[in-house]
């Protein structure tokens, strides 16, 4: 990899001497890592003292001066100490309406299982070597076995209605079923809008770029409020099974161009070899362009997969219970009303661990796929 | 026999008469279930009801307006509001972000860290949740009275940011305005004198028209019309802020999370970009002796911009897309309104169609001028 970064600016970088001790060796680092230049060096110096600043400001109000556990509901000892310290006792009081809502207290065990299995079953996909077809039995397993915890009303599990569904499931679920719905809709639009066919294509022009020029909030909006003005009479669809379908359509729309930028990057000459092998359209896609493309643009399906995660918080604004709004909601409690800096900073770290690691496997993937 | 259709054409007609059929079918069946209901809840469709009274307060505005101008009104307001936004959040971002990406690349250690950090951090916390973060600290901060006063003049407290300003008024805009055209002018002069200096190889300076086109002339129209540039500091009278530019809190939030979030995206396009010029270029320029800054400015930086404007374009239609989450802070944009409209109206199908028009309008216009300012810096091939 060729960056500007190790430019060898510092003759030194190659001067033996001073490689053979740890200390000469942290000094020859330093000097070209941080003090290279005089423009370098000013800036690393005041970069120290801005960090240093900041670290001790952050850990004064973070850990020394913070609360950690407060008794009952008495937050005066938090309120007295408010702009110089954290009130931490927000979180176990709170963490358990932030993860799972309003679902029922006794019961919780099973959204929490819930996460469990996304998580096992985001960390199978990830695994290269089992990329195979019996993947797709064990999605299906899995998702059969989340609707059962999540619903219950089987197994002597009792049954939850799904307005009580709340928090970090509920963000996962309209994630994984956006996107493992979203994925084949995506692909059948990439084929269209590739296809020679002048229909097919503009329809499918049309429905991306409709969908793609728009704001994702106003497809929320839509599906809030428009979605039961289309529907017949007498048909009413829940409102988070609206969302749901809002996101298939949104995450199709994006997936769908990312995939006909891989299906770009076939070369012709694949297409002719399938057409001379006579095979049909669906087989030539199905075995041959399509593989090929989809390992194309992993990265950058994998960077979509990460902002459609983040995106699901929006359902907020209509007001569906996932992780956000469940933060939101859990600092309405007047005796907590001041702490939701604390709660933003628990909720952005659990968004930042899931999108982290998908963005560290991207690159992973990445340096994986580079020739050579 | 050759003048009959091949399989696959036949093939292919049957298909998209199927396809079109379904799509057809989908519609109409929708459109008639839309017309059923819109009857039996007695909505009326159409736009006549932008001429009705909106009677929704407006709280941050640049345009006069009051309860009780009609809705279109209301929705010219919200889509300057979104303007207000979008543009001066595009180009603090790029700012912000070019800043960052070039940072990454330093040689400087600490500095590159940091700037992965950031980009880091940012790009992995959804955008609504920064919002919240950033309004409830904007919330937190003190009251009125005893704001933050970092530099004499701006007061930083829960009603916002208040900065000194030069109320734009008559004689003031004429002055700008010739600043503008002088611009203009010097724009064009300059490739003349480029020109010329292509043709015979005689450098021409430039500055001597620049001082008169930018100083000179918008100063002989001050003085001319009587232009005041007094800059009226703002004073907490009571318990609010009189004189300056406010800028609320919702707007200042939504305006750093936006900033913030974006330049974290063009960061990394600047960084990629700027790495696709090949190495060759920066060991030739170091061979010649150049400054790095230099290297930078006018070697590496023009070619990385042919690599970088396309993604860009797509971060600046996100950006503006994204404003619409002003709805979270009560910001009220386009989108707002339009939501508000709605649920005051009934009229679903018309406020998504103007929030649709709205940004497609938004979207072909950043588009197109980006197109053109890419075909303006592509390579030519001789």
């Amino acid at each position: 990899m060729t960056s500007i970064t190790d430019a060898p600016q510092n003759p030194l970088r190659f001067d033996a001497r001073s490689r053979r001790t740890p200390a000469g060796r942290a000094i020859r680092w330093l000097r070209a890592n941080l003090f290279a230049s005089v423009t370098s060096s000013i800036i690393s110096v005041l970069l120290i003292a801005l960090l240093a600043k900041a670290f001790i400001s952050l850990v004064q109000w973070g850990y020394w001066n913070a609360i950690w556990i407060v008794s009952g509901n008495q937050t005066g000892p938090c309120r007295s100490i408010r702009g110089f310290g954290a009130c931490w006792a927000v979180i176990p009081e709170k963490y358990r309406f932030i993860l799972f809502g309003t679902y029922p207290f006794n019961e919780q065990w099973r959204p929490a299982l819930v996460c469990l299995t996304f998580i096992a079953l985001f960390w199978v996909s990830s695994r290269r070597n089992w990329w195979r077809k019996e993947l797709v039995l064990v999605w299906a397993a899995a998702l059969v076995l989340i609707g059962v915890l999540m619903w219950g009303g089987v197994f002597g599990l009792s049954y939850v209605p799904q307005d009580r569904w709340g928090g970090l499931p509920v963000t996962l679920i309209l994630a994984t079923f956006g996107l493992a719905f979203g994925f084949p809709l995506g692909i059948v639009v990439a084929l269209g809008r590739h296809s020679k066919l002048p229909a097919i294509r503009s329809l499918c022009v049309l429905y991306v770029e409709l969908i793609r020029g728009v704001p994702l909030i106003s497809l929320l909006f839509m599906a809030s409020v428009m979605f039961p003005l289309f529907l017949p009479d007498g048909v009413n669809i829940d409102k988070l099974l609206r969302a749901q379908i809002a996101f298939v359509l949104y995450a199709g729309a994006y997936l769908a161009e990312v995939i006909r930028g891989g299906l770009q990057a076939i070369p012709r000459g694949q297409h002719d070899a399938a057409d001379a092998l006579g095979l049909t359209y669906w087989k030539k896609n199905g075995l041959i362009i399509l593989p090929q493309a989809i390992r194309h643009v992993i990265p950058p399906l994998v960077n979509t997969f990460i902002a459609f995660f983040k995106d699901t918080s929006l359902v907020l604004i209509i007001g569906i219970f996932d992780l956000l709004t469940t933060a939101k909601t859990s600092i309405i409690d007047p005796a907590w009303q001041q702490f939701s800096v604390e709660v933003y900073v628990f909720v952005g770290l659990i968004y930042f661990v899931f999108c982290f690691a998908m963005s560290r496997y991207s690159r992973q993937l990445e340096a994986q796929s580079r020739p050579g | 026999m050759r003048l009959r259709p091949n399989r696959q054409q036949v093939n292919g007609l049957v298909w998209q008469i199927v396809v079109v059929a379904i799509a057809v079918a989908i519609i109409g069946w929708l459109w008639s279930n839309a017309l059923h209901n819109l009857s039996v809840r007695r909505i009326s469709t159409g736009f006549a009801f932008l001429g009705r009274e909106a009677g929704m307060p407006i709280a941050d505005t640049w345009l006069a307006y009051s309860p009780r101008d009609p809705y279109v009104r209301a929705f010219i307001v919200g889509i300057v509001n979104t303007l207000r936004v979008a543009v001066i959040g595009i180009v603090l971002a790029t700012v912000l972000g070019t800043l960052i990406g070039i940072a990454r690349l330093s040689s400087n250690w600490l500095l590159s860290r940091l700037a992965a950090v950031y980009v880091e951090v940012l790009r992995d916390v959804p955008l609504l949740l920064q919002l919240l973060f950033w309004y409830v600290l904007m919330q937190g901060l003190p009251a009125a009275r005893a704001a933050w006063k970092p530099i004499e003049g701006v007061f930083l407290s829960n009603r916002g940011l208040v900065l000194p300003a030069i109320p734009l008024e008559g004689a003031n805009l004429w002055v700008i305005a010739t600043a503008a055209a002088g611009l203009g002018a010097l724009y064009l002069l300059r490739r003349q004198l480029v020109a010329r200096q292509m043709a015979d190889g005689i450098a021409r300076p430039l500055w001597p028209y620049a001082l008169a086109l930018l100083v000179g002339l918008p100063a002989l129209v001050s003085f001319g019309l009587g232009a005041s540039w007094t800059i009226t500091l703002p004073e907490l009278r009571g318990f609010n802020f009189v004189g300056g530019l406010t800028l609320a809190p919702e707007y200042f939030a939504l305006l750093i999370a936006l900033v913030t979030y974006t330049s974290a995206f063009i960061a990394e396009i600047v960084r990629s970009g700027i790495q696709a010029v090949p190495r060759g270029q920066w060991d030739a320029a170091n061979a010649l002796g150049l400054r790095r800054i230099f290297v930078l400015q006018r070697i590496v930086l023009p070619q990385a911009l042919r690599v970088i404007i396309p993604p860009m374009t797509s971060q600046y239609l996100n950006l503006t897309k994204n404003s619409s989450l002003a709805v979270a802070v009560a910001y009220q944009d386009v989108v707002s309104i339009a939501n508000t409209t709605l649920n005051q109206t009934g009229q679903a199908i018309e406020a998504i169609a103007l929030i649709m028009a709205v940004f497609l309008t938004i979207s072909l216009g950043i588009s197109l001028l980006m197109n053109w300012y890419n075909a303006r810096i592509a390579l030519v091939e001789r």
